[in-house]
């Protein structure tokens, strides 16, 4: 029996959806609707804030996290949902879902290491 | 008090017919007659050529799980007042292949059942003993699970085994784990191949359907899913360490 490579991809994909279910709402909330409507001080996103963040070690971590992982979340869950809908997507398909979520794992980090 | 319903059955006999088809029978029935029930009447007193099975009529011999109005059921313990004044319809459950009638062809999941090893691999006992003790807790481990009698509803209810046959599916998994689980056992490693195959625990996409048709209330989704993660943690472990022999 042959042993499947799915553990890589679903412990992705785990750890994307709890990461997601915990800080993703808070996430959007926060940076899309209460700074910019004022509903929160305006002062939170300031530039050198977020660069400070950036800046840092923990805060490099938690960006890549946050953009890595909710991406390999959302590429599997996609992949899954067209099987489900009875579009079988083969090989290269699944490679190109998962490669486009490395891809921007590989983004995050080269731009978080760049500020 | 009596009153009609109209059951619907699906009729094929693979031999001589070239497509399965419905045939209605209009049937008397009292408020505590079953599915069933209502199937026996039909065979006793109107068509005694309708094929299906049955045993228990109590919900515990796992023989007559059915399509009721399209969701899998147990005939027996299925009420035909629930219906009424509509109609019934039944069928054999889904993804399976038809024998004849409303009885369908197991030898797939039986064969699948045999490769979970569903029995104690008995562990040795603790020098001393001649026994492996079991604590209340340790029981609870396993119990939920251990009170699956193969109705195969899950079978009928999962998409993806209705997409591919070759998954080995929810009742066979949580047997799997029901022994894998137990503090007695020691076949662990024999099994985790099952899990870990792309056709293993990874065929499973979460729908859930399974669980909620179980008539048992057995959970066979949280059964599959506890083993992704057992699944993945053999990965890893296998990864690290890959020439470490495979312990239970
Ligand atoms: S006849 Fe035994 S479970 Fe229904």
């Amino acid at each position: 029996m042959k042993r499947s490579n799915k553990p890589i991809f679903w412990a992705l994909f785990g750890a994307g959806g709890m990461l997601s279910a915990l800080v993703g709402p808070m996430l959007i909330f926060i940076t899309g609707l209460a700074v910019p409507l004022g509903w929160l001080d305006r002062e939170t996103m300031r530039y050198e804030r977020v660069l400070a963040f950036a800046q840092s070690g923990a805060g490099k971590l938690a960006i890549v996290a946050v953009i890595s992982l909710f991406l390999f979340h959302g590429c599997h869950r996609m992949y899954h949902c067209l099987h489900d809908f009875g579009i079988h997507v083969g090989r290269g398909l699944k490679a190109a879902f998962h490669g486009f979520a490395a891809a921007g794992t590989v983004a995050a980090i080269v731009l978080v290491l760049a500020v | 008090m009596t009153r009609t319903i109209r059951i619907e059955c699906l009729r094929y006999h693979p031999e001589t017919d070239a497509e399965p088809r419905l045939q209605a029978y209009e049937v008397p029935f009292t408020d505590d007659m079953s599915v069933l029930q209502g199937l026996q009447y039909i065979k006793d007193h109107l068509d005694g050529s309708l094929t299906f099975r049955w045993s228990c009529r109590m919900a515990i011999c796992g023989s007559c799980g059915q399509m009721v109005n399209g969701v899998p059921r147990l005939g027996c313990e299925t009420f035909l007042r629930e219906f009424w004044p509509g109609t019934v319809r039944v069928e054999p459950l889904e993804h399976f292949p038809i024998v004849r009638d409303l009885a369908i062809d197991q030898s797939d999941f039986l064969a699948k059942l045999e490769s979970v090893k569903p029995y104690l691999v008995q562990k040795a006992p603790p020098a001393g003993e001649n026994t492996n003790l079991q604590a209340p807790e340790e029981m609870q481990a396993y119990y939920r699970y251990s009170k699956c009698i193969n109705y195969l509803l899950c079978y009928a209810a999962c998409p993806q085994y209705g997409l591919n046959p070759a998954f080995t599916g929810p009742a066979a998994l949580t047997l799997l784990h029901r022994y894998n689980a137990d503090s007695r056992d020691a076949g662990r490693a024999q099994r985790m191949p099952v899990v870990n195959q792309e056709d293993g625990v990874w065929g499973c996409t979460l729908v859930g359907y399974c669980s909620e048709v179980c008539p048992k209330d057995v959970d066979p989704a949280r059964a599959v899913n506890q083993n992704k993660v057992n699944s993945t943690l053999d990965y890893f472990k296998h990864f690290l360490f890959p020439r470490a022999k495979e312990k239970s």
